[in-house]
């Protein structure tokens, strides 16, 4: 599906504008990976894309439909700090199957283990928690996909794993998908173009 | 290596010591209890024969004026107050807990109106503020345990307040949202199972508080009625006999109520300790 968002502005209430004026339509299938220096807003773009925040200004479009803030977002965010986005008294198998769940070809996909089912969030390595956080994102509602420096805390390995995982998925579901990081190899590796949050938006 | 593997298992073994020693102490507090609901009392009858007594193997705790024996009367003393202990600190946790809840998801106004009150019962020392309302309700069991209800509850009240607000600002709540999840899911899911250790310890630690509140107001006469077994009431009555020399009077119902608060401290405590979120899954 194609995600728009039209004449967004954002600010944080009490605080001065973080972006205004910022028009964006990403096509079903396209991987965009989005810059700006630290501190500019990229993480608060994606959490008004994913329903996290409302926009001051401008709306978001799924399709050209608004999105129904009931029930489950169709765009799903990950975020920076997997050890944040799980519930420390949950068991993995409950955290896993909160909003659906994945089945097996997708957990050997991510490399997640049984074994790792019956233990508690602070008995993984970062590595391993974003991997569920990952699994619990694509779920069969979900249309987009937005990484937020979604393997910034990790090693190669493990990012390279994920990031090979996700494509697929994402590939295979023609999902479009938003990159936010820092690494440039990585960022013109994945995308098919890259966005400079700089160059779209004016801010006051 | 090896060490590291040495100072676990020595870990583990304080564990096991602190539940050990916790069971214990519970049953021991459970014995108080059940020992003075059901003591004979035909013990603490008047017997002229006996008055006076010094302490000694018959009477443990020496006898009183009217000849009963002060270690019965304080074994039933004691279990009135754990129970008094226990109806009031059940009253002042559920307080706590739905105005810590409300204030914390019914809005601003809602969460002015409790930390209002919350700083206004924290403004008025508790043992002021108890007299008040059980003078004000007739004194009384009634208007002891009213009293006690009300005034225990503002500091376990901002605990959970504070809990509710910093678990439902987490990001796995909102991504619970995000993945279509109800309020009351969220609640009884997320939110839930963060405040139980809160509301039971908060419970264990108001419980020696109210105990010694208790014995506060029946000792200066505005509690219990004189005819209870209550020690407040044993140890109002026998100020009076200090005087002629029998110091057992006095002594050991209070010693005793200090052991028992001092004990429920620190099973509480101990609890918490157990139940520390970043030491439970080890
Ligand atoms: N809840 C909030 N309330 C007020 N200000 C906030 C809030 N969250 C973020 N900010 C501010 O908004 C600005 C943009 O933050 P944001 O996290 O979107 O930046 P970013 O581009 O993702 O940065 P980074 O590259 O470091 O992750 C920052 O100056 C930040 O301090
Ligand atoms: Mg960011």
């Amino acid at each position: 599906m194609k995600i728009e968002a039209k004449n967004l502005g954002f600010r944080y209430d009490g605080y001065p504008w973080l972006f205004r004026n910022v028009d964006l339509t990403i096509q079903p299938g396209e991987i965009v990976g989005l810059k700006a220096p630290s501190g500019y807003g990229k993480t608060s773009l994606c959490k008004i894309l994913a329903g996290y925040e409302k926009p001051v200004e401008g709306e978001v479009l799924l399709n050209g439909e608004p999105i129904n803030s009931k029930g489950f977002h169709p765009v799903q965010l990950i975020f920076q700090h997997p050890e944040k986005a799980v519930n420390p008294r949950w068991k993995m198998d409950k955290v896993l199957n909160e909003g659906w769940r994945p089945d097996q070809s997708l957990l050997d996909l991510l490399g997640i283990e049984k074994e790792w089912m019956t233990r508690w969030p602070n008995e993984l390595s970062g590595g391993e928690l974003q991997r569920f956080c990952v699994a619990r994102a694509l779920g069969p509602d979900t249309k987009f996909l937005i990484a937020d420096e979604m393997t910034t805390m990790l090693d190669a390995i493990t990012q390279a794993q994920i990031w090979h995982a996700v494509l697929e998925i994402v590939r295979e579901r023609n999902m479009g998908m938003i990159v936010v990081s820092h690494e440039e190899k990585l960022v013109q590796r994945l995308c098919h173009r890259v966005i400079n949050l700089d160059e779209i938006t004016s801010r006051m | 290596m090896r060490q590291a593997i040495q100072t676990d298992r020595l870990a583990l073994n304080r564990r096991h010591w602190m539940i050990f020693f916790t069971i214990f102490a519970a049953v021991f507090l459970a014995l108080v209890v059940i020992g003075g609901t059901f003591l004979n009392p035909e013990r603490i009858a008047t017997n002229f024969q006996e008055k006076n007594l010094a302490p000694s193997l018959h009477h443990l705790f020496g006898t009183d004026w009217l000849g009963r024996d002060m270690f019965s009367r304080t074994v039933m003393g004691l279990s009135l107050s754990i129970k008094v202990g226990l109806i009031g600190a059940i009253g002042s946790t559920f307080i706590a807990v739905s105005l810590g809840m409300i204030a914390a998801t019914m809005g601003k106004a809602a969460d002015r109106i409790v930390s209002w009150l919350i700083d206004l019962f924290l403004s008025v020392p508790h043992l002021v503020a108890l007299i008040l309302i059980a003078f004000t309700l007739g004194g009384g069991f009634k208007g002891v345990v009213f009293g006690l209800m009300l005034t225990h509850w503002p500091s376990l009240a901002r605990v959970i307040r504070a809990e509710v607000m910093q678990v439902r600002s987490s990001e796995y709540v909102k991504i619970s949202k995000r993945m279509g999840k109800s309020s009351v899911w969220i609640a009884a899911h997320h939110i839930f199972p963060h405040l139980l250790p809160q509301m039971i310890i908060g419970f264990l630690l108001l419980f020696p508080h109210v105990i010694l509140h208790e014995a506060a107001v029946t000792f200066i006469g505005l509690g219990l009625s004189p005819h209870e077994p209550a020690i407040g009431v044993i140890l109002s009555e026998s100020m009076k006999y200090l005087s002629s020399g029998m110091w057992w009077l006095a002594f050991f119902p209070g010693l005793s109520l200090l052991l028992i608060v001092r004990i429920f401290d620190w099973v509480g405590e101990n609890i918490r300790i157990l139940a520390d979120p970043t030491k439970a899954h080890e």
